[in-house]
């Protein structure tokens, strides 16, 4: 019995580790075969003599005139990630100050709709906004994917950030009121300090919906002048347009997701305290 | 309005009833972006798909728009396609999340109990939280491919050139396969935060008493965290039902795989159908109300059930 348990929770962190790991090793590995012996068949999980090329496909993804639309990608993700993360974490700050600190009325309602947008099925609004997104001209536009990243996002921040706001001794606003402040010179003054850090895991959250993002990513673009990486990876074509060429898309697949493991291993503390909070106690 | 009411209230004098008007119109004030925000790109196109869906209406052909009233929905309604994505649709949802709670229960405890590898283990398993769904999609096609995968190699039962993408229950698996890897670390974190609650003394006292461990799993840990796994059940649960993205990737809807999000895709933006893939955008949402609907009754019943008991 001693044996099983000192051997049972090694075993379990080796598990969870092949788990989460696995699939990340076997998609560096395919990025860097050749993509000759991809096409020629090439079972078994590692690169072997002969088919290891190094970097020549992340070369290519990212040089070669053929692959173009993918660099383009990069920067149309980054972009409209980081804006549509900027401006939803303000409209949620505001709103989440509200809800955590505020009696109001109309306050339950702002969280039922708020929940009901979080459990809404994405796909049911693709035709719709691709139709009012014409009319508007915002179709296939950086706006045409930042107003709905913004909305989808919002009930996830303001429920990470109602739930650090309420842990935020108030006494110290009443005392700002006190010394003669109004309640936004208090707010601004002495809560938005202590609340930065539950307003930048709110940002990490944001980032990666945005990020992650592939069903409006696909209907609502149509060129590479807004389509992001998800979508970009799933249209991506090689030489061959029959063939999908895997090694050059484990490439731009790689690439794609180094800044959001940049973004884990640096905040990982962040990002759970995040998830946890905005689902379990929201 | 609200002032009004507000100012002649008997009680709590003119200062309170000031504080509680500016109040009251501050967290409107602040409130307001956020809800106007959330129902433009929901509410409105919502209500806009409900009109397109009562016309027979095709892109292609935008001049031959024409008033059908429930048509549409008699149409979808009546063809086997959308019954069968349907019941494929709530396959992936109910086995992706009955294994993703087996597994993720299990990642937590070992979690919970870890000490000295706590930051490598919290770290990588939010690593399949992070990465692109598409990505996942493409690392696991790629795995099962039969030319260039190792996922046959490595299983012994199978043969080499066991081809998973060739038939309708071997796809799907593979599909669940990559929607299970991405999302169980965030049904085991939400986990984990459940297990935190649980008292440590009513653990001990339990295994004094001489409980086994499965009787204190079962008796103890399970009964503590029953809201923390209704939290991730249904979290997880609306979020498998819109399935979408790796079954794109992984067959483009091939075999008999598509759901029924899918399917809405294809006939919204694929075939240009507005008036028809509207109709299915409002059966979509109506059935991700039922699902929601359904696991918050079922869960209710189920916690009453439990106090009764205990």
């Amino acid at each position: 019995m001693t044996a099983v348990k000192k051997l049972g929770l090694p075993l379990g962190i080796l598990l969870i580790l092949a788990w989460c790991l696995l699939p990340v090793v076997w998609i560096i590995s395919l990025s860097l075969k050749s993509e000759e012996s991809i096409t020629a068949g090439n079972p078994g999980f590692l690169p072997a003599e002969g088919t290891f090329v190094g970097w020549e496909n992340y070369e290519k993804v990212l040089t070669d005139p053929l692959y173009d639309y993918f660099p383009r990608a990069i920067l149309n993700s980054i972009g409209i990630s980081l804006i549509a993360t900027l401006l939803s974490v303000i409209v949620a700050t505001l709103a989440a100050y509200a809800i955590a600190r505020l009696e109001f009325r109309g306050k339950r309602l702002v969280l039922s709709i708020s929940l009901a947008i979080a459990m809404f099925p994405v796909v049911s609004l693709v035709g719709p906004l691709f139709d009012m997104w014409r009319a508007f001209g915002i179709y296939d536009t950086w706006p045409g994917l930042i107003i709905p990243y913004m909305s989808f996002t919002l009930p996830l921040a303001i429920w990470t950030l109602s739930a650090f706001f309420r842990e935020i001794p108030w006494e110290l606003e009443q005392a700002a009121q006190v010394d003669g402040a109004t309640s936004w010179q208090a707010f601004r003054k002495v809560i938005v300090p202590l609340a930065a850090p539950g307003v930048f895991t709110a940002a990490i959250l944001t980032f990666f919906f945005a990020w992650n993002d592939f069903v409006f990513g696909i209907s609502l673009t149509s060129t590479e002048a807004a389509r992001p990486i998800p979508a970009s990876l799933a249209f991506f074509v090689g030489s061959d347009p029959f063939n999908r060429p895997a090694s050059l898309l484990a490439a731009a697949a790689v690439l794609a997701t180094i800044p959001i493991i940049v973004i884990v291993l640096i905040f990982q503390r962040k990002i759970v305290a995040g998830l946890t909070s905005g689902a379990v106690k929201g | 309005m609200t002032g009004a009411h507000v100012a002649t209230a008997p009680t709590g004098g003119a200062v309170d009833s000031d504080r509680t008007r500016a109040e009251n119109s501050l967290g409107r004030r602040l409130v307001l972006p956020a809800v106007v925000l959330m129902l433009l790109v929901t509410a409105f196109p919502m209500l806009r798909a409900i009109w397109l869906s009562t016309f027979d209406y095709s892109l292609t052909a935008p001049d031959e728009r024409s008033f059908v009233g429930l048509s549409n929905y008699w149409t979808a309604l009546t063809d086997d396609l959308f019954w069968q994505t349907t019941g494929i649709t709530v396959f992936y949802m109910v086995f992706t999340v009955a294994v993703e709670l087996v597994i993720g229960f299990a990642f937590a405890m070992v979690m919970h109990r870890v000490i000295f590898a706590r930051g490598v283990v919290r770290t990588s398993i939010l690593i399949p939280y992070g990465i692109i769904t598409v990505v996942s999609g493409f690392a696991w096609q790629f795995a099962f491919s039969s030319t260039n995968g190792f996922v046959n190699g490595w299983l012994p039962f199978i043969g080499d050139d066991f081809n998973w993408f060739g038939e309708s229950m071997p796809a799907i698996v593979a599909i669940c396969v990559s929607e299970i890897w991405k999302t169980t670390p965030f049904m085991s974190l939400l986990l984990l935060a459940g297990l935190a609650q649980v008292s440590e003394d009513m653990l001990e006292a339990a295994k004094v008493d001489g409980a086994t461990w499965w009787q204190r799993l079962f008796k103890v840990i399970l009964p503590n965290m029953r809201a923390a796994i209704m939290v991730a059940v249904l979290f997880r649960a609306l979020d498998a039902y819109r399935i979408f993205d790796n079954i794109f990737v992984m067959t483009n809807g091939a075999q008999d795989t598509a759901s029924i999000s899918f399917l809405t895709y294809r006939q919204t933006i694929e075939q240009f159908q507005l008036g028809l893939g509207s109709a299915l955008s409002v059966l979509l949402f109506l059935s991700v109300l039922l699902v929601a609907y359904l696991i918050v009754k079922l869960f209710r019943v189920d916690l009453a059930a439990a106090r009764q008991e205990g």
